[in-house]
This record gives structure tokens, C-alpha cells and sequence, in this order.
């Protein structure tokens, strides 16, 4: 069916006054406000302005006057409007400077919002950071992270980026109360959970909204090691490295590893042929001397950190 | 004319892994590079300090790039992890003028202040872009010929590329660049951009051995006679925990495992024990026979 579209044109910059322009199109079945607005810009007139972006009606951009009431043009349907008003105009949003066409100035909408202070005002929180989501509400449930992550692959039961992410958004958040805090974070010490992720990077590389979750992983890592959860082999590494390096400078790969199995003869039985063969390749630094001239001064440094 | 940086070893090179900093001592004269090595450089967190204490591990990086910018010269790091690490540490430092400020107040006890002056770069890198390939092509004496070499880049030098900003972190050509320039063919797989596993070796010893063996098992599959690696934590997964890795996936992976400097040097007609490659635990000899018989004919 080909039906006619009244359109308000208007550039303030070269015209006197607004004038409507009349657009035949061939409308489709389903077809919204919104596409046949794009459907004669695309294929009509080019100069025709009008904002868009989501036309899932979240974005809230494309509001306009359709048959004289402000709609979203992307949820309105054409042939519902053609039922109801016998014919489809179009035009701005009323009582707001045009900038052109079915665009105009937000600018005194914005500025009102934000004179009412749309926010909590919340009591002053303990500690540097204690309120920082690190992003993570930035998260749209792509997936991508958990599709392209190196552990996973492997791993098929690993919580993965975006969940263990979102975990640490609610760690993070001072509202939820201590006990429910510690219980979060020991549900993810075991198997598939947060000691699994090797810091590869790949999620921070590929995530479309830059919410970093290696590092929200991180935190949560941190978290549980300064909420005692610190006998992970994980933990273990973590605190043995940073003793290591606090003790020679640099790491230590000969000591390294009795710093994560700790006295477990199983597992110390377990590394001990990769280590006689790695010595007898030359290839285990001496338990005793550090590689680096004045490793003293990397201690001091670190010990520093460690004061309150 | 010489390129002169600040040699930073890191760990590895001078513990578990020592004949990479043998065979990069070994081919850098070669290549125009004059190095004064930072003896009393500290680890640089390799990202695991950071994750318990993030300013402490900002301080040692800071504290390796206040010794460097008082010698004037800019540090060449021979680590894909000291690479990452240390050029994420310097971007953050360079661009936040406040989380410096902060930094500094931790070596202030040293007598010590970065000022934000230098450049952190791979060994890789400078052979890229500031030795240059026609260079290193000049210093080629034993065409690797038809030696298939894959590349494996390692995690830290090429995410996340906002802090390295060098090459395509999903398809990385300077590796690829260097083994085509010394004769070689460069294996295409996509294991080449993955992890190795390595940072959770110890603790998640399955888990990593999963990822290294898919990694050399689809090397291998591509038709690679060796891999190459620009990062000696990659080249202990990859290397030292082979056998493990080929047990886990059930399959016979036999791959030796080059560190970058080695695989110049062997191109540079040196001899493989000054490259150390008696010291990997996968045999090499197979490719030194190959690379002996070649350099006799030529």
C-alpha cells in the first residue's frame, strides 16, 4: 500500500518559517514511524534530519509529534496510526528550539534534569575506592568476553569473565552487609572460579564497552586474599611471589613453586622430576643469592606497603 | 651509529631461564645495539604483585624507569610479561600526573623520582622498527631456508594493545615479520595469539597444560618444524612442561621452542651452545643438525 507521509521541514539557518513536505512511500506490513522515516531519507531525500540510534525504544532519541502526540517513532506502528488518524504528519517535538528538520535543542531538558540532583545522596563511605564498580554496570551481556577467553576454551565449567565481573560488582558495593560479602566470595575459591583466569587479557581486548573484567577478577582476587581466603593455590601464589620478590628483588623460580604446593608431599612429589630435570639443564637459579645488586632496598620498598 | 638503551633483564632471564640472556648478549652487537644492563632493577610484579598491592607494583616499575632515565637512555626489555607490565605501568604514569605524584612518594625513601621521561620498549620491537629488517637480512649468514617457524606472540605484548600499542593484537605481523626475515616461513595458526597458560601452572596445573598443548599441538598440525617466542615465561610453559602438555592432550608434541634472540642468532651463523640451547628440555638438535649441514655448504 502507498500511503503519503507530511513531514515538517524547517533549517533555521536559510528558511523564514517551517514548511510540511509530502513523502509517498510504499509501506510494508509491521513497518514503524521510524522506518519510513529512514526509508525516505535513504531513498528520497537525504537532507531530511531526524535523530535515531537504538529503535528499540530505550534510547529515547527519535521522540517526535506523530499525528499531533510526542511518540517514539521506532514503536510507532504506520498502520496503526493510518487507522487511527486517516493520514501520518510528522514533526518536531513541540516547545523546544528546532535545529533542524524533526531535531532539536535537548539542551534546556538536560539542564532540568539536572536541577533536581537525580541522585542519592549517599552517607559518606569508608576507605579510598569503596564504591568503585570498576565499570562493570557498563556490561550488555554480549558475551564476547566468554566466547573469546583463553581459560575457557579449555575450561568449559570456568565462570568465566562476565559473570565473575559481575560478581565483583556486588563485592564491591558497601550496601550488601559483610556476611552475604564473605559468602560471595567463598563460593567462587573453589574449581571454575576466580583462581582460574591466567590474565591473558583477551576479555579486556575484545569487550565492546570497555568494562575490563581481568580486572574486575582481580579485585576480586585481592578481596578475598585481605578477607583471609588466602590458602587457594592462587592466594598462595600471589603472597609467595610478592615475598619472593620482597626478599630477593626479583623472583626466585627455584623457591616459587614450594611457595604454592607449601608442605604437601603429594604435590611436592608431583613437580620434583620437572625440577631435577630443570637442574640438570642449568635452568634453577641458587635458593640463596639474589640476582640483582641490592635487593635490600626492593624489601624496604615493599615492607613499606605493608605498614598500615 | 649505535641504538643504546637500558638493558632490563626481569626474572626470568637471569633464573630459570638464562640462555636468553645469553643469546640476546650474543646477537645484539650484531644489530648495532649497545646495551648498559640495570643490575639493580627489581622484578616488575609481572602483574601478580599487582594483584595484591597495585601502587606497590606501579613503584617497581617506576622505580626501574627512574634508573634508566638517569643513564638518559630508554629501556629495552627482552620479556613479553616485563613488556606489558612495564609498558601498561608507563602509560598509566604518563597520563595521570596525580597516580605518579603518588608513586614517587613510595620511592622518595630511596632518594629516587621517575619524571615521566622515557619509553619502554621489546627487543622485538627494536628490531622492527628501529634496527630494521634490511639490517637484520644483512646479518643473516645461515638462510633458515625452508625451516617452518611459528610464532607464538604471548599474551603481554600484545594485550590489552591499548597499553602497547605495536601490533594488531588479532593479527600481530612483527614476529611473523622477523622469521620471514631471516629465511624462514612463518606457520599461520591461531593458537599463535592465545595463552600458554602459565600463570596458573602451579596452582592449575591441567587447566594449563590444556591450553599449552592445543597451542603446540595446532603448531604442529600446521606443519611447524619449531616455534618461536618473544617471552621466557611462555617458552617455560611451552618448553619445560611440554612432555606434561603432550601427556595431558594425548598426543606426541616433540616441538623445540626458541627463544627470539636464539632464533637470530642461529640465522647469524652463531653457535648454538653460545645461544644455550643445550639447556632446553626439548631437544634441539634436530634443528642445529639441519642449520650445521647448511652452514657447511655455504
Amino acid at each position: 500500500m502507498r500511503l503519503a507521509f507530511t513531514i515538517q521541514r524547517y533549517n533555521p539557518e536559510l528558511d523564514s518559517a517551517p514548511r510540511d513536505e509530502t513523502y509517498h512511500l510504499d509501506v510494508t506490513r509491521g513497518m514503524t514511524v521510524l522506518d519510513a522515516l529512514i526509508r525516505i531519507k535513504n531513498e528520497v531525500d537525504g537532507r531530511l534530519t531526524f535523530r535515531h540510534s537504538c529503535r528499540s525504544a530505550i534510547c529515547g532519541s527519535c521522540s517526535m509529534t506523530i499525528n499531533g502526540g510526542e511518540k517514539l517513532a521506532c514503536r510507532t506502528s504506520v498502520r496503526k496510526e493510518w487507522e487511527r488518524h486517516g493520514g501520518i504528519t510528522v514533526g518536531p517535538l513541540r516547545n523546544l528550539p528546532v535545529l533542524k528538520d524533526l531535531a532539536v535543542d535537548m539542551g534546556s531538558f538536560w539542564s532540568k534534569v539536572r536541577a533536581v540532583e537525580p541522585w542519592l545522596t549517599p552517607t559518606p563511605l569508608e576507605g579510598e575506592g569503596a564504591y568503585q564498580f570498576h565499570n562493570v554496570d557498563a556490561c550488555i551481556m554480549c558475551g564476547a568476553c566468554v566466547a573469546a577467553c583463553t581459560v575457557h576454551e579449555v575450561d568449559k565449567g570456568f565462570l568465566g569473565p562476565a559473570a565473575l565481573a559481575k560478581a565483583y560488582r556486588f563485592v564491591a558495593d558497601t550496601r550488601e552487609p559483610e556476611s552475604a560479602r564473605t559468602a560471595r566470595l567463598a563460593s567462587l575459591q573453589g574449581p571454575t572460579g576466580m583462581w582460574d583466569c591466567t590474565r591473558c587479557n583477551v576479555c579486556v581486548e575484545v569487550c565492546p564497552k570497555d568494562v575490563q573484567p581481568m580486572e574486575a577478577i582481580i579485585r576480586l582476587r585481592r578481596a578475598s586474599i585481605e578477607a583471609g581466603y588466602d590458602q587457594t593455590g592462587g592466594a598462595r601464589h600471589i603472597i609467595g611471589f610478592r615475598d619472593l620478590v620482597a626478599r630477593f628483588g626479583r623472583l626466585n623460580e627455584a623457591l616459587m613453586p614450594l611457595k604454592v604446593i607449601g608442605w604437601n608431599l603429594r604435590k611436592f612429589l608431583h613437580i620434583l622430576p620437572l625440577g631435577l630435570r630443570m637442574l640438570l639443564k642449568g635452568k634453577v637459579p641458587s635458593p640463596w643469592h639474589s640476582a640483582m645488586d641490592g635487593p635490600e632496598r626492593v624489601r624496604a620498598l615493599l615492607e613499606r606497603r605493608r605498614e598500615p | 651509529m649505535m641504538l643504546t638503551y637500558a638493558l632490563y633483564p626481569g626474572c626470568a632471564a637471569k633464573g630459570a631461564t638464562p640462555e636468553l640472556f645469553q643469546s640476546t648478549m650474543a646477537i645484539i652487537g650484531r644489530l648495532g645495539i649497545a646495551v648498559t644492563e640495570l643490575t639493580a632493577s627489581s622484578c616488575c610484579g609481572a602483574g601478580v604483585v599487582g594483584e595484591a598491592d597495585p601502587d606497590g607494583a606501579l613503584a617497581l616499575s617506576a622505580r626501574t624507569f627512574a634508573q634508566a632515565e638517569r643513564l638518559g637512555l630508554d629501556i629495552m626489555t627482552i620479556c613479553g610479561t616485563c613488556q606489558g607490565v612495564m609498558g601498561g605501568a608507563n602509560r598509566k604514569l604518563k597520563s595521570d600526573p596525580a597516580l605518579l605524584d603518588r608513586v614517587n612518594r613510595i620511592l622518595q625513601a630511596e632518594g629516587l623520582a621517575y619524571r615521566g621521561t622515557i619509553q619502554v620498549k621489546h627487543l622485538l620491537w627494536i628490531v622492527v622498527r628501529e634496527v630494521g629488517l634490511e639490517k637484520l637480512k644483512d646479518e643473516v649468514q645461515v638462510t633458515l631456508g625452508d625451516l617452518k617457524i611459528a610464532p607464538f606472540y604471548g599474551c603481554y605484548i600484545l594485550r590489552p594493545s591499548g597499553d602497547l600499542g605495536f601490533d594488531d593484537p588479532e593479527h600481530p605481523h612483527s614476529l611473523d615479520q622477523v622469521i620471514r626475515a631471516v629465511g624462514a616461513e612463518p606457520v599461520d595458526y591461531g593458537g599463535k595469539i592465545k595463552c600458554c597458560g602459565f600463570p596458573i601452572i602451579l596452582e592449575k596445573e591441567d587447566i594449563a597444560l590444556a591450553m599449552n598443548g592445543a597451542n603446540l599441538k595446532e603448531a604442529k598440525d600446521a606443519g611447524a618444524d619449531v616455534m618461536v617466542t618473544p617471552c621466557p615465561l611462555c617458552h617455560m610453559s611451552l618448553d619445560i612442561y611440554q612432555e606434561r602438555a603432550g601427556k595431558k592432550i594425548g598426543a606426541s608434541l616433540n616441538l623445540p621452542v626458541l627463544h627470539l634472540p636464539q632464533m637470530l642468532g642461529l640465522a647469524m651463523g652463531i653457535p648454538a651452545k653460545d645461544l644455550g640451547l643445550q639447556r632446553h628440555l626439548v631437544p634441539v638438535d634436530a634443528i642445529v643438525k639441519v642449520i650445521e649441514e647448511r652452514k657447511s655448504i655455504s
